[in-house]
């Protein structure tokens, strides 16, 4: 939900920015996503002092430290309780989460489950690097089987998680993906993530160059782009590859990757991102398992759905309504009393 | 004689509508008929009311009904359709009752369109009520009604208008000062529902009492075992008591599983009440008995043994209503309860009241419990129980209005005053627990008060989405039990590092682990005090009654807004669950929680510029509170350690000493009352208590003291930072005793602080201390 600036005075990057020095190792992929924020929040039309950036713990979450808003950075994976809480209480506020893989999926897996399942209006911003980076480099739950960590040495074992498969699994209204090599793709999701009402969640691919350097390379890269990142736009058949000569087709709940020339044009899958039923979205979601495979990105889902907050004040409106407020010697005598 | 304010007074319309009494009055005066819906004096004179309100119906007169003490659900099934002819007020507060000085109900009265007294004839005096009636016929110009007519009773006083329930003594009942009644049963039996309407009916009677309440663990043990037995224990007196007591004189057990398990805790010679019909083989078998107790010659020998057949009984009232065999079973426990009523010559009334309500709209239901409730009655008064029946005398205390309150309730109550008081709303962020449920289960209806509850998905989430709420500027609190302390522990760290307010509830039970979920114990102390990483210090309140969790909780908030810090409060599974008659409070003379907020920049920049810096303080070193919305004071705050003043993530060695050094001094600037001595002034031995033994330690002294005994007694509310006069008291003990559900956690907190030779007494068994066990240990003690 935007609240929208009532005060006329523009506002730039420089005053989005704090005055602490940013700590991030040099090529972190964190820097340009900050500075996609900083240069978007002034088209926003938003106001600092209603925009609360809430944060857990890792190097993405030292985020909210950098801007000028209000800002909590909290303990690790509970950033969106902690957001939960004060998005109920404060419906006036901007509350953004930010997070990395191991913050959000790991340890605050079951908080990041409710919080898109009650379409609490916060907006999450996932930093997957797939990797712990401010515990110097073990494994994460989106880092992928057989990778080699100082946790893994003989490589990883365990599957990892898709965080979009987990967010629509979690019944999240809005779901996005984008990355650090793109502002402007960057700026457009989040963008659609702060007009969503409700819960938004966006996963941004982020390079750690020291401990995970190149993780996305083959996807992200700018002459790698056209054949491995499949833009998703509402309306539009979802067709990639320098020549648009590639397509993703729908078949029997299945998705898949096909030549158009083999199928036809007609075969290939329109992006419908307001679809009620999260299954296709979950089948767009699945098409690339590593980042070494076509990945769309973009907007897999925007719904609409009661916001949370919303609905709870709504029935504590609805009750003050209908038998007025109450005051404490109404509350003394709620039950039988008596007198001495 | 006139009283104008009447007009002000607010009354309900009894479908719900509030509205000024002077709004009602309209063009023409009011004729009335108060009733107290708890009396039976009021019942019977609802035909007259009818007849004479509806003779003035056509006059220029507005004629009325008023329920006083009710609310429009109560008042509606105790009129019946009355309702639907003649318009009906509630006076819930007996505010109109007040206002026009009416000592007795039922009454009689007429008043003018500018709010003054025609009359008003109290009780059903047939010769006053007349008269103001022909009053009134002359006033209006209008024909008199025929008062009294041949249907009408004969007159009679009326109750006391402003709510006790005449408590009227049989004359073949015998006097006595106190009884404990115990009842226990199968978890299906309804014990704790009997209990609780037994304790009600007490309470309206003016008796003082405390109960306990004490349920099994599982919700569904298999029916007749020694594991599914559930058991309330009430103490009523005629005098100030501050406990269940000790051993009860009457135990009435529903099968013989709750005879098996609860016998032993009976006083010798007391009275058993069993319900003989469940004391067949299976059930004998369940509960281990290898031949029925209820024959000759078993452990029973010693005891007054009285044999009722309440299944049958309840099932042959039952059947003439139509009600199933295994329905009317259910209604069983009524009849215990109305046998039980009579023995003790309870008012039968707000039982009877209360199933109608409590039911309303299962008219099987209401009818079968009635029916049961008022053969268990006809029972003691048909059956040879003359010489069992007793009554106990309301208790001379301070006059006031009460109400019958649970620990888990008050402590609710005093959440929502908190709120009232610091103009905060309140937040609840909270995950099921016994035995502190309930507590939202009180919160989530009082949306009228702007509270916003909210279940999270655990413990952690409870935590983290109140404090979320208090760095929005909502009073932001999370209950739980020990287990969700546990877990809760990390965030408590990051709101001491934050300094933001926040009140963490553990309402205690039996540990480790899972433990005994429902039974109580005091074992926390020492995981609110140190069960943090790093030094983390905060405030620690306990309560130490049902009641006393009101203040507690105010003072929980008040240390926590105006310090801006988490607070732990903590309660118990005992107190949690037993109520007592309270004294309300006068609102207004609960004292006001004054939080400031930073709205301007607190310091100025190398450039001369103005900042706002989070961590710069006031005297009592709470730091300046910006809230999330405040224009030009943004800023950030987080769990890494910071430079105290601009708040700026700090590493560095000596700010870290001070900043640890500085959070405690932050807990030792709370200002704590100095204690006050409770028994002998002169002790020679002093006891220090905390949390829910106050009842039994009290009690206990008041025994050894009467002996002679030098025995005084303190009780800390305040555990962090302790109260500084406790080292002074102790220092004039020859003797110190710190009796504790835990293995000595406060006796070893005082040892280390004062250095005293503090002697721990010890019960961990998930049931309280009773005051005849501390009594010996006093006395041993100073005898020793
Ligand atoms: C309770 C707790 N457990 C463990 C840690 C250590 N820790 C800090 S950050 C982190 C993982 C960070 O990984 P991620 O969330 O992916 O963030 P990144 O650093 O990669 O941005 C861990 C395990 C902690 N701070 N708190
Ligand atoms: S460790 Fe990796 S994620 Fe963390 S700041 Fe350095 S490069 Fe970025
Ligand atoms: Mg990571």
């Amino acid at each position: 939900m935007a609240n929208t600036k009532t005060d006329s005075s523009q506002t730039t990057k420089a005053d989005w920015t704090s005055d602490q020095e940013v700590r991030w190792c040099p090529g972190c992929g964190d820097y340009s996503i900050l500075t996609a924020l900083q240069l978007l929040m002034p088209e926003l039309g938003v106001e600092r002092e209603k925009t609360v950036f809430v944060s857990g713990i890792g190097c993405a979450a030292r985020f909210p430290y950098y801007m000028n808003t209000y800002g909590m950075h909290s303990i690790h994976g509970r950033a969106p309780a902690i957001a939960t809480g004060l998005a109920l209480a404060r419906p006036d506020l901007d509350v953004w989460v930010v997070g990395g893989d191991g913050d959000m999926l790991s340890i605050g897996g079951n908080h990041l489950v409710h919080a898109l399942r009650r379409n609490v209006n916060i907006n999450i911003l996932l930093f997957n690097n797939q990797i712990y980076g401010l515990t110097k480099g073990q494994f994460s739950p989106t880092s992928e089987v057989g990778k080699v960590t100082k946790s893994s040495p003989i490589g990883l074992v365990a599957k990892p998680l898709n965080p979009l498969s987990v967010a629509l699994g979690s019944e999240a209204t809005f779901v996005a993906r984008t990355h650090d090599m793109d502002r402007a793709h960057m700026q457009e999701m989040f963008r659609r993530a702060h007009q969503h009402k409700g819960a938004s969640f966006v996963e941004v691919l982020q390079n750690c160059n020291v401990f995970n350097d190149g993780a996305f390379d083959a996807i992200t890269k700018k002459d790698a782009r056209d054949d491995m990142l499949i833009n998703l736009d509402h309306g539009e058949p979802i067709l990639f590859g320098s020549e648009k000569q590639f397509g993703v087709m729908a078949d029997d709940g299945e998705v898949s990757i096909v030549n158009v020339d083999e199928v036809g044009q007609e075969s290939i899958l329109v992006h419908d991102e307001n679809r009620e039923d999260p299954s296709r979205a979950f089948a767009l979601s699945r098409l690339s398992e590593t980042p070494d495979t076509p990945t769309p990105m973009g907007v897999f889902r925007a719904v609409e759905r009661d916001e949370y907050a919303v609905s709870l004040k709504a029935q504590i409106d609805g009750v003050v309504k209908d038998q007025g407020r109450a005051d404490l010697n109404e509350l003394l005598h709620s039950l039988p009393t008596w007198e001495v | 004689m006139t009283t104008f304010s009447i007009l002000d007074v607010e009354i309900q319309e009894i479908e719900g509508a509030k509205t000024l009494f002077g709004d009602s009055l309209t063009t023409f005066p009011m004729a009335m008929v108060i009733l107290d819906p708890y009396t039976l004096e009021s019942s019977w004179i609802l035909d007259t009311a009818d007849r004479i309100l509806s003779h003035f119906q056509g006059a220029d007169v507005r004629v009325a009904l008023v329920v006083a003490g009710s609310d429009p659900e109560g008042a509606a099934s105790f009129l019946g359709p009355l309702p639907d002819r003649i318009l009906t007020f509630v006076d819930r507060e007996r505010k109109l009752v007040k206002e026009l000085s009416v000592k007795s109900l039922p009454s009689f009265a007429v008043v003018r369109q500018d709010g003054s007294v025609l009359g008003i004839a109290e009780g059903w005096n047939p010769t006053e009520w007349r008269e103001l009636a022909d009053n009134l016929a002359e006033m209006t110009s209008w024909s008199r009604p025929e008062v009294p007519s041949s249907e009408d009773p004969a007159a009679y006083q009326g109750t006391p208008a402003r709510g006790t329930v005449s408590q009227v003594i049989p004359t073949d009942a015998e006097l006595v000062e106190k009884v404990i009644i115990r009842f226990a049963g199968d978890s299906g039996d309804g014990m704790q529902l009997t209990g609780d309407r037994f304790t009600n009916a007490s309470a309206l009677a003016g008796n003082d009492l405390a109960t306990l309440p004490e349920f099994p663990a599982e919700i569904r043990a298999p029916a007749g075992t020694l594991a599914g037995v559930s058991a309330f224990q009430v103490q009523i007196s005629d005098h100030d008591i501050t406990t269940p007591g000790d051993a009860p004189a009457v135990l009435v057990a529903m099968n013989p599983a709750a005879l098996k398990s609860d016998l032993h805790l009976l006083v010798n010679g007391g009275t058993v009440i069993v319900n003989e019909n469940t004391f067949e083989e299976r059930n004998l078998e369940k509960a281990g008995y290898s031949q029925n107790p209820l024959n000759e010659g078993s452990e029973l020998d010693g005891y007054r043994v009285i044999k009722v057949p309440m299944t049958e009984l309840t099932k042959e009232v039952c059947k003439d209503l139509g009600v199933k065999p295994r329905d009317a079973d259910r209604s069983k426990n009524f009849f215990a309860l109305g046998l039980v009523s009579w023995m003790y010559s309870r008012p039968v009334e707000p039982t009877v009241e209360w199933i109608e309500e409590k039911f309303a709209g299962k008219d099987l239901v209401i009818a079968a419990n009635k029916a049961a409730f008022q053969a268990g009655h006809a029972f003691g008064e048909t059956a040879e129980l003359g010489d069992q029946r007793v009554a106990i005398k309301a208790a001379p205390l301070p006059s006031g209005t009460y109400t019958s309150i649970t620990g888990n309730t008050a402590l609710s109550w005093g959440l929502i005053a908190a709120s009232h008081l610091s103009d905060r709303p309140l937040f609840l962020g909270t995950y099921p627990i016994t035995p502190a449920s309930d507590i939202l289960h009180e919160l989530v209806r009082h949306k009228r008060h702007g509270v916003m509850t909210f279940q999270a998905e655990d413990e952690i989430a409870a935590i983290g989405s109140a404090l979320g709420a208090a760095y929005g500027g909502y009073l932001g609190v999370t209950t739980t039990s020990g287990p969700g302390v546990a877990l809760k522990s990390e965030t408590l760290g990051l709101a001491v590092s934050l300094e933001l307010p926040l009140i963490v509830v553990d309402v205690q039970r039996g540990g480790p682990s899972t433990g005994l979920p429902t039974k109580t114990e005091a074992s926390d102390l020492m995981l609110a005090m140190y069960g943090r990483h790093g030094e983390a210090p905060l405030p620690i309140v306990s309560a130490s009654t049902p009641s006393d969790c009101f203040d507690t909780a105010i003072e929980a908030a008040r240390i926590a807004l105006t310090h801006r810090t988490p607070v732990i409060l903590l309660t118990d599974g005992y107190l949690a669950n037993s109520s007592e008659p309270w004294l309300l409070p006068d609102p207004s003379s609960l004292p006001e929680i004054n939080v400031e907020f930073a709205t301007e920049f607190n310091q100025t920049n190398e450039d001369g510029d103005g900042v706002f810096w989070p961590y710069m303080r006031d005297e009592n070193l709470a730091r300046d509170w910006a809230l999330p919305g405040t224009p030009d004071l943004m800023h950030r705050i987080g769990g890494i350690e910071k430079e105290d003043g601009s708040g700026n993530i700090s590493y560095d060695p000596d700010n870290h000493g001070y900043m640890v050094d500085l959070r405690q001094e932050r807990v030792q600037k709370v200002q704590v009352p100095d204690l006050e001595v409770d028994g002998s002034q002169d002790y020679e031995l002093l006891v220090v208590g905390w949390g829910s033994t106050w009842g039994s330690i009290k009690g206990a002294i008041g025994r050894a003291c009467k002996d002679g005994y030098k025995v005084g007694h303190v009780h800390l509310r305040h555990l962090n930072p302790l109260p500084n006069n406790l080292g002074e008291l102790l220092s004039k003990a020859e003797k110190v005793l710190v009796p504790e559900m835990n293995l000595g956690q406060l006796s070893k907190i005082i040892r280390a602080e004062y250095l005293v030779d503090a002697k721990s007494v010890t019960k961990v068994k998930g049931v309280p201390f009773t005051a005849a066990e501390l009594d010996l240990v006093l006395r041993e003690t100073l005898d020793g």
